[in-house]
């Protein structure tokens, strides 16, 4: 099956078998191993990539719907010389410990403070019709999609609330 | 996950003529490529409707809103019209799934999710809905999740979803288009079955048919929430829930539509108690009188004996919540 993705801006060519999924597509066909296997079941997070600017489990999309869709990986976010705000808030706040779920917290933390931009909604927003404070609760809610095995949730929570804060991303 | 033939339909009437000779229609996928890694559901011939052009929410000539079968779950849940006139709807779509589930997953996907019953997601146990006339291992095992209304000997699993039961307060219905092009709106009442002796069989949907939107009514109640009940604060499916949608008229109760999650083969509605609180006053006494009602032909399977005193609490605070001021 023969598809076309642009990942973190390149345009890459892929013939793979209909089931390969989109997270087995960029880690085991392009090479970009940033994006993690846990669960493989959309339940942990990991895998988490942004396509078309939204935030997705790419274990639970198959590649060849993708076909001519932008997808974002870590590896796009920003590199160890050039770390995205996010990216250095972890570090700041040592928003890890085995560092597995990193690169999925990282792509969905950003997309969902485009989400927060946007004006969506969360299931703890008292009121679903206004715009959202990014307090604690909202990180957490928003956030829940992303699993992580070390318990570092205070220190990632801390690393977005501190982007959030500054507006810069 | 076994091998299948892919497809990307390039017409509603190509993907309806590709179902009704067997294919799976996949939308968001995030439920069904999940049963399919499980091999839970094995389809031999897939067909994307994923780039059909039904993913708009448009307001309707009566003042409802009609709901493309693609509109995301996250678009639906922002969608200002739903934020402002359906409440009940937004809080639904937010109380389910993770944010990036609620990306990818679809209105038409959402409504035909399968029963996270952890029977029929072992393939290594029987289960009449995944295997007819296998059994049922759920009866009298684990039950935690499962029906205390509707259930048969055959089944008594539960429908996961929460979009559904909001939209079963909102007296939604079903479009549904066939190979044919005969295009039909089904109430979602009559849309989902319960199990009976052929619990495999899910929905009124036939081979062949596509759902091409959802349309809701205009809002008769002002005062909506919908409350969901789980083992942990996020991400997690409803114990219990209850989506109430209630409006008020010189301190009396002049429209009340209550529909209940996690505890039937579909939303469940109950329109006797609806009656009852027609015209009156809220009361605790009202209230509690109301979920006796409801209560009154529920029957626990085991471990899930706590929903009855659950769904009971939950059905007074919301009515408690939706009166009040």
């Amino acid at each position: 099956m023969k598809t076309t993705l642009t990942v973190n801006g390149q345009l890459r060519h892929l013939d793979a078998d209909p089931r390969t999924t989109l997270l087995d597509a960029l880690r085991n066909h392009l090479n970009l191993t940033g994006s993690k296997k846990g669960c493989d079941h959309g339940q942990c997070g990991a895998c988490t990539v942004i396509v078309n600017g939204r935030r997705i489990n790419s274990c639970l999309s198959l590649a060849c719907m993708h076909d001519s869709d932008e997808v974002v990986t870590i590896e796009g976010i920003g590199t160890p010389e050039h770390l995205s705000a996010l990216q250095q808030a972890f570090v700041s706040h040592d928003g890890f410990q085995c560092g597995f779920c990193t690169p999925g917290q990282i792509c969905s933390a950003t997309a969902m403070l485009d989400e927060v931009e946007a004006g969506w909604p969360s299931h703890v927003s008292a009121d679903v019709t206004a715009k959202q404070d990014l307090t604690v609760e909202e990180i957490s809610e928003r956030m829940s999609g992303n699993l992580c095995r070390c318990s570092a949730y205070p220190n990632i929570v801390d690393a977005i609330m501190d982007v959030a804060g500054s507006a810069k991303r | 996950m076994n091998p299948f033939e892919y497809t990307r339909a390039a017409s509603r009437h190509e993907a309806a003529t590709m179902a009704a000779g067997g294919a799976t229609v996949i939308a968001g996928g995030t439920n069904l490529l999940d049963l399919m890694k499980l091999e839970v559901m094995t389809p031999e011939r897939l067909v994307d409707i994923s780039r059909l052009d039904m993913d708009d929410i448009e307001t309707t000539a009566d003042g409802g809103l009609r709901i493309g079968a693609m509109v995301r779950n996250s678009d639906l849940a922002a969608h200002e019209i739903v934020r402002s006139t359906y409440p009940v709807l937004s809080r639904a779509l937010l109380a389910g799934a993770s944010g990036q589930l609620r990306n990818k997953a679809s209105t038409g996907g959402n409504l035909l999710q399968r029963t996270r019953c952890y029977y029929f997601y072992d393939t290594a146990m029987p289960c009449n809905k995944r295997e007819p006339g296998s059994g049922c291992q759920a009866i009298g095992g684990a039950t935690r999740l499962h029906a205390i209304f509707g259930a048969s000997d055959h089944c008594i699993a539960t429908h996961p979803s929460d979009m559904a039961v909001a939209l079963q307060a909102l007296d939604a219905k079903v479009e549904i288009e066939n190979a044919t092009g005969d295009i039909r709106t089904v109430e979602l009442e009559s849309f989902y079955r319960l199990p009976g002796n052929t619990p495999h069989i899910e929905t009124e949907l036939k081979p062949g048919d596509l759902i091409t939107a959802v349309i809701i009514p205009p809002a008769k109640g002002s005062r909506q929430t919908y409350r969901k009940v789980r083992d942990r604060a996020s991400y997690a499916f409803a114990l219990v829930s209850v989506a109430g949608v209630i409006e008020m008229s010189d301190g009396k109760i002049a429209h009340a539509s209550l529909a209940f999650g996690g505890v039937a083969h579909k939303p469940w509605r109950n329109a006797e108690i609806e009656q009852m609180l027609l015209g009156e006053a809220p009361s605790q006494d009202l209230f509690r009188r109301v979920a006796d009602t409801l209560l009154r032909n529920a029957e626990a399977q085991g471990d899930n004996a706590f929903k009855i005193k659950l769904l009971h609490r939950t059905l007074c605070a919301v009515l408690t919540e939706l009166t009040e001021g």
